[in-house]
């Protein structure tokens, strides 16, 4: 098994010059997980979508290695799976056709059929795959979310506020995947429900870099 | 470089699929090729008009109608909020080739429309027919090359719709310039021989800004 590990060194993010929070440095690898916690508007989803490499820092420095070399910018996208409320998925296409557009982008494997639904499976959605997305209630969305985030089995699973809108089955569901992560790569959860950081063997607060 | 390619044709073949379940862009510019054209034809009256001025003027339409379409294929992404799952998945290069592939899809069939209306309404003759299909090909794939990359970068921004034309204009000022003079010769009859100035520039202009699209894509896709 490859051994994945993130290093954030001085990690300082400001918009408009305005500092959400500075002097952040954190080291985790395969195994270990992770939740930031902090109140609204803190910079949990800013910390979230700089590791996911969505936007970049102000200063400071992210490395992503496996095995001990670093993993250039243009390619963490391989490795890094993401739930949170502001992603979306194509409202005009089925669950399952989303579900194959992004897996045939991401990964090289010519398993699409069986992963798309063994994923489609798991989440509950399989007897709704062939229905637009735009027909899907919010719960629904957000299981396909976790759908995309799982499919391509990525060594880091960031989840920024995994739990919203989900019904009973889809919170053991964020439980499971969130156990199996652990086990195989890294987790780290944007959270402030106390049963998401429980997920988690380690935390930081972010209103600790401010 | 198979990556690449793999990448594009997947982003085109889903944008296509997208666009015929929403029509988000052909409704647009199918609305403004008939606006644009309407009002050509009743500006310009029961006369008989020239071939140097209709040249022009087939180039305002389609300069135009591909502002109101072109810009759409990123904006879409950003107000939809999908744009973070393509970042997630794919690599910046694949994602602007394959919105490049799906724009001249777009912008070659609207062409193709606006010519045959231009024919039948407005009796506009083409004598050199292989040198202005020449240059009106160059002159869309610079069209879209250019438009392409405007359309990612006022993605970002916050008026959207009022700064297409404002951006593209400038980028692509030496471009109209060229085509609409190419064009003019080309349905004069000049033949095809001697249009090789002005089809060496609409092709380095192509070459120059699919390049340095290519180069800076990634800069404006990722904030």
């Amino acid at each position: 098994m490859s051994r994945t590990e993130i290093i954030c060194e001085n990690i300082y993010k400001s918009f408009s010059g305005i500092p959400v929070f500075k002097n952040l440095s954190f080291r985790i690898s395969t195994s270990e997980s992770l939740s930031i916690t902090g109140k609204n508007g803190s910079g949990k989803s800013t910390l979230i979508k700089i590791l996911a490499n969505l936007i970049h820092s102000t200063k400071g420095k992210i490395s992503i290695l496996e095995n001990g070399s670093d993993i250039p910018d243009e390619k963490r996208f391989y490795r890094t799976g993401l739930i949170s409320p502001y992603l979306n998925l194509y409202d005009e296409l089925t669950g399952y056709e989303n579900l194959a557009f992004f897996y045939e982008l991401k990964s090289r494997n010519k398993d699409l059929e069986e992963q798309v639904g063994l994923v489609l499976e798991r989440t509950g959605l399989h007897e709704k795959r062939n229905e637009l997305v735009k027909n899907y209630s919010s719960g629904m969305k957000q299981k396909l979310k976790i759908a995309f985030a799982i499919m391509t089995q990525p060594e880091i699973l960031l989840m920024d506020e995994p739990r919203t809108n989900l019904d009973k089955q889809g919170i053991e569901l964020i439980q499971k995947i969130s156990d199996e992560q652990k086990n195989k790569g890294i987790l780290i959860v944007a959270t402030n429900e106390d049963s998401d950081k429980r997920l988690c063997d380690n935390s930081i607060n972010i209103e600790d870099y401010k | 470089m198979t990556d690449l390619f793999r990448t594009s044709v997947i982003v085109f073949k889903k944008d296509f699929k997208s666009e015929l379940r929403t029509r988000y862009v052909i409704n647009s510019l199918v609305m403004f090729v008939l606006v644009t054209i309407s009002i050509i034809r009743f500006s310009l009256g029961a006369e008989k008009t020239e071939n140097e001025i209709l040249a022009g003027l087939l180039w305002i339409a389609i300069f135009f109608s591909a502002s109101s379409g072109l810009s759409r294929t990123f904006i879409k992404e950003e107000e939809k909020e999908t744009a973070t799952a393509l970042k997630l998945s794919a690599d910046a290069s694949g994602i602007y080739l394959g919105k490049l592939m799906f724009n001249l899809v777009l912008t070659f069939s609207m062409t193709l429309v606006i010519i045959i209306l231009f024919i039948l309404i407005n009796d506009y003759e083409i004598k050199n027919p292989a040198g202005f299909i020449l240059v009106v090909s160059l002159g869309n794939l610079g069209l879209v090359s250019a438009s392409t990359i405007v359309a990612a970068i006022i993605s970002k921004a916050n008026s959207k719709g009022t700064l297409y034309p404002v951006l593209s204009f400038p980028v692509l000022l030496p471009l109209l310039i060229t085509v609409i003079n190419a064009t003019k010769l080309a349905s004069a009859g000049i033949s095809t021989d001697k249009l090789g100035g002005e089809l060496m520039i609409l092709i380095s202009y192509m070459v120059v800004v699919t390049t340095a699209s290519l180069l800076l894509f990634r800069f404006v896709w990722e904030d």
